[in-house]
């Protein structure tokens, strides 16, 4: 082909041509391609033409972001005061950020025992074999290498098949763990329904005024002791259902009337972990949640998720080669539990794998931003970038 | 905004076929069936009765909130969309998230095949069921239209249907020309390229994805324009973004769902495309990525996504997600459950050791997979309604009685010899009202299935 056929064959295919630079031999132009470049030139107005039509018709069209009002609202609810450094929770006024950004982030509290817990999954003994133990260290070490923004001390020893440890001891050892930390603590007992009030009400006088998190009042106990001194020591309460929202309302209801109100209860509307009905959960905190912001005033407390419950299933601990290591799926499985509670609404975390805390803590801190506020990078070629 | 059985009710014959013989529909009245069609538990075609006229008007109210589409054809086809609510506790989802894997044009033969083969056989059993990925991603990463089309070719006998990935309209008729006849997916129109893909897409009659990173309006403009032109099967990519920018796209996949749920706005009502794989342009640690695309795909698969474009294949990153996508897409108004009653394992005789289980579906497979081939052994299935050992026992559904009313309906006694019972380590504390009620001996096994066959083995060395 010639020059000039080359470039009529082009220009068949251009929509516009851009004469800025055009540069031949005039007389070849008139002789041999004047009328067809005419005739392109004619065709690619046409169809720009129509081009033009269709984008102003499209510029016409519009977009409204859908947002709703809801009559209720989360309530805040503050943990840590005294020598802690206070976190908050809760607060939100919309379902999603694009409404109305939630004024705190979601927040993650570490898992610490107060004893040294061989059955943890090694892939977290791994982090912790040497501080466990000492809670007070534990403790220090999720705060310091991992970024806790809050620690659990979990008075598991306190069980009366495991240590049977007394009153008094689980009180030294909440002690410990506030001397080490200034991160507000979240105080876990044994799940002994007849131990558990008693240690509570050690482990609230012995951190006074500090607002800690009392785990958990529910039904099958003497929640009333635990409503009792949370309100004498100045603490906060667990409410704790068995993924069930009529229970939830009835113990937010019974909690109240021992002097609590909304700013004292965090619901723990129970996190069943991925591929252990999962769905369940998803479907009560939802639910849960809705409510809260259509102005139920029994639920409209800020929820939390004992994500670790994740560990309890057999793809995140099982060895088995056809599924790879449990290094990787352990964590996955946390994160991807605590991830799905976190998308129906939970504000509080309670956590085991560093990795697994922080990839939850990235995508959770995004949530207090305007809607199109971050910087993104330009995607538009990811077809050819992706290796 | 979901229909109720009188909405359709009011445009049925409401004649309950009385001039028929047999209404065609199967059900007793027009009632019957329109509370069917509600439930999507039938399909409007079988009513005879119907002019055309009420015809259209009742596809158009029983056409979902989200459109259906179809990528595919004959046995390699897949569905996506179909969904009518925000939350699946209000009815249930349907049609799980296609799980796509991506592979570049530019991949030579050897490593192209070997591809391939792994994503076709990529396999995880739960639950009783195969789970399996959906769909291949060709990219036009080469950016040549050659390459591209030659390596589409190489996919016309993949197992899987195709998406062809190019912004590129040259190269993406380069590839129809090959593979247009299977119905791919055509990613992507974008507001340079929109024309030339809109005539692709009429042309072969495939399913079209718009790509309109962080920008609803565009995306709305492009989708009416498409629609004007007659193209109805679209899927949306608002975007995709892993880092901080995952904020941004929770919003862009949360709005258009919502607006197709609740406003029911036509320029939305479309499956959502969302692509993890992206993740890998930042990361390049084969660990942290696998674990970041991970998170990124549940995020997006919690929040509407319909189909989701992976670059990692590793079975340990694919394996939560698929067990996220079952558990989201199990129909919360049916018990997940199996048959109660006797099952056999191996080759059974009248000393082979006796099992007890729940129907919770979760539990039976589960033990099902730890005792198949590895113990011969009776399994009794007790009908807790679906729930799991420690559930049931909290709820009273595994009971003395009802342990002692299976031995006996399952008429075991007339099989074996032996009178033991082995029970799941987490019904302990029922173990010796189960004694008393039936007059077996009870022996508590572990706690976990797993240790079933080790736990069988002992028994048989002491005796
Ligand atoms: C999901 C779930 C639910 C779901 C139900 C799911 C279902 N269909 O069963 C819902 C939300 C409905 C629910 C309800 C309740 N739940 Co619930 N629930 C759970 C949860 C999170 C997981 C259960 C599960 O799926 N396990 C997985 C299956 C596979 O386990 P499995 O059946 O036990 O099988 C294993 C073993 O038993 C063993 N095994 C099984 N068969 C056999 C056979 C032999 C021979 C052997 C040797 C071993 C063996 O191996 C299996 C694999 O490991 C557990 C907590 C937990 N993480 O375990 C709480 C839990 C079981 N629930 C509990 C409670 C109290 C309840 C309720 C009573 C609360 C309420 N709201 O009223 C109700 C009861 C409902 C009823 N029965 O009427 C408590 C039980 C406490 C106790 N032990 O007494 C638990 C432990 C939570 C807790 N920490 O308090 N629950
Ligand atoms: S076939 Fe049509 S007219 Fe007859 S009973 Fe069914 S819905 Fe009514």
């Amino acid at each position: 082909m010639d020059k000039m056929s080359q470039l009529l064959k082009l220009l068949e295919k251009t929509d516009y041509i851009e004469i800025n630079e055009f540069r031949m031999d005039f007389e070849e132009l008139e002789l041999q391609l004047m009328p067809a470049v005419q005739r392109v030139v004619q065709q690619a107005v046409t169809k720009q033409a129509a081009v033009q039509e269709t984008m102003k018709k499209m510029e016409a069209i519009e977009f409204a972001p859908p947002i709703k009002d809801y009559p209720g609202e989360v309530a805040q609810v503050q943990l840590g005061a005294g020598s802690r450094k206070p976190v908050y929770l809760g607060g939100q006024q919309a379902l999603y950020r694009f409404e109305e950004p939630q004024p705190n982030p979601p927040v993650v509290t570490f898992d610490v025992f107060d004893i040294p817990m061989p059955g943890l999954p090694r892939p977290i003994r791994e982090h912790f074999s040497d501080v466990m133990d000492h809670p007070g260290d534990w403790a220090k070490k999720a705060v310091k290498d991992f970024g806790a923004n809050m620690v659990t001390i979990h008075l598991i020893g306190t069980g009366p098949k495991v240590m049977d440890k007394t009153p008094r001891q689980a009180a030294e050892d909440i002690e410990e763990v506030l001397q080490a930390v200034d991160v507000p603590l979240v105080i876990g007992a044994s799940g002994d329904p007849q131990k558990d009030p008693i240690i509570l009400e050690a482990a609230a006088a012995a951190a006074e005024d500090e607002r800690c998190l009392l785990a958990s009042a529910n039904l099958d106990l003497d929640y009333k002791k635990v409503a009792k001194a949370a309100v004498d020591y100045n603490h906060a309460v667990l409410s704790w259902a068995i993924t069930d929202i009529n229970m939830q309302k009835t113990l937010n209801k019974y909690l109240m009337k021992e002097g609590l109100t909304q700013n004292d209860i965090v619901m723990d509307p129970t996190t069943c972990a991925l591929g252990y009905g999962i769905e369940f959960s998803i479907d009560v905190i939802t639910r849960t949640r809705l409510a809260a912001l259509k102005g139920d005033k029994d639920l409209q407390m800020p929820m939390s998720s004992g994500t670790t419950n994740a560990w309890g299933s057999r793809e995140a601990w099982m060895k088995n080669d056809a599924w790879g290591p449990t290094d990787y799926r352990g964590p996955i499985w946390e994160i991807i539990t605590g991830l799905t509670m976190m998308l129906c609404g939970v504000d509080i975390f309670m956590m085991l794998h560093p990795l697994s805390v922080q990839l939850l803590s990235e995508i959770g801190s995004t949530f207090t931003k305007e809607y199109l506020t971050t910087d993104s990078p330009d995607i538009s070629n990811w077809i050819t970038e992706l290796e | 905004m979901q229909v109720t059985a009188m909405d359709i009710y009011r445009l049925l014959p409401q004649t309950n076929c009385e001039d028929c013989d047999e209404p065609a529909c199967g059900e007793a009245s027009c009632m019957a069936f329109a509370t069917k069609l509600s439930e999507k538990e039938s399909q409007l075609e079988l009513c005879t009765e119907l002019s055309e006229e009420a015809f259209a008007k009742l596809e158009a109210l029983l056409a979902p909130a989200v459109r259906e589409i179809t990528i595919g054809t004959g046995d390699k086809t897949i569905t996506i969309g179909g969904d009518e609510v925000l939350y699946r506790y209000e009815l249930t989802y349907y049609n799980p998230t296609a799980l796509v894997i991506d592979i570049a044009d530019n991949l030579d033969d050897a490593e192209f095949t070997e591809r391939v083969k792994n994503i076709e056989e990529t396999e995880f059993e739960r639950i009783g069921e195969m789970l399996t990925l959906d769909a291949i991603a060709l990219r036009n990463a080469s950016g040549d239209a050659v390459k591209f089309a030659e390596a589409a070719s190489k996919l016309k006998n993949a197992k899987l249907p195709l998406i062809l990935c190019s912004f590129d309209p040259v190269a993406m008729k380069a590839a129809l020309e090959k593979v247009g006849d299977g119905r791919p997916l055509i990613y992507a129109v974008n507001e340079a390229n929109m024309e030339e893909m809109a005539a692709l897409a009429l042309e072969y009659n495939c399913p079209v994805t718009i790509f309109s990173p962080n920008d609803l309006e565009k995306m709305k403009q492009i989708s009416r324009t498409l629609r004007e032109k007659g193209i109805n099967d679209i899927v949306l990519d608002p975007g995709t973004f892993v880092g901080e920018g995952i904020g941004d796209s929770l919003d862009d996949f949360v709005m258009i769902r919502r607006l197709a749920v609740e406003e029911r706005d036509d320029d939305f009502r479309f499956p959502i495309l969302g692509i993890p794989a992206l993740t890998w342009l930042y990361e390049k640690d084969e660990v942290q990525g696998g674990i970041k695309e991970a998170t990124i795909a549940a995020t997006l698969m919690n929040k509407y996504a319909d189909v989701l474009i992976f670059h990692g294949t590793n079975i340990w990153e694919l394996i939560p997600v698929l067990t996220l996508r079952q558990g989201i897409y199990t129909d919360p108004r049916k018990p997940q459950a199996v048959d109660p009653g006797l099952y056999e394992f191996g080759e059974v005789d009248q000393n082979s050791p006796v099992l007890m289980t729940t129907n919770f579906a979760l539990t039976f497979y589960t033990v099902e997979g730890d005792i198949k081939g590895k113990t011969n052994a009776y399994l009794l299935v007790l009908d807790t309604e679906g729930r799991a050992v420690d559930v049931s026992l909290a709820g009273g559904q595994l009971n003395a009685e009802a342990v002692a009313d299976l031995i006996k309906e399952t008429e075991i006694e007339a099989k074996v010899d032996t009178r033991t019972l082995i029970i799941p380590g987490l019904s302990a504390p029922v173990s010796g009202e189960i004694e008393d009620e039936s007059g077996w001996n009870v022996l508590v096994g572990p706690r976990d299935s797993s240790g079933v066959p080790g736990f069988i083995e002992e028994l048989k060395e002491k005796s």
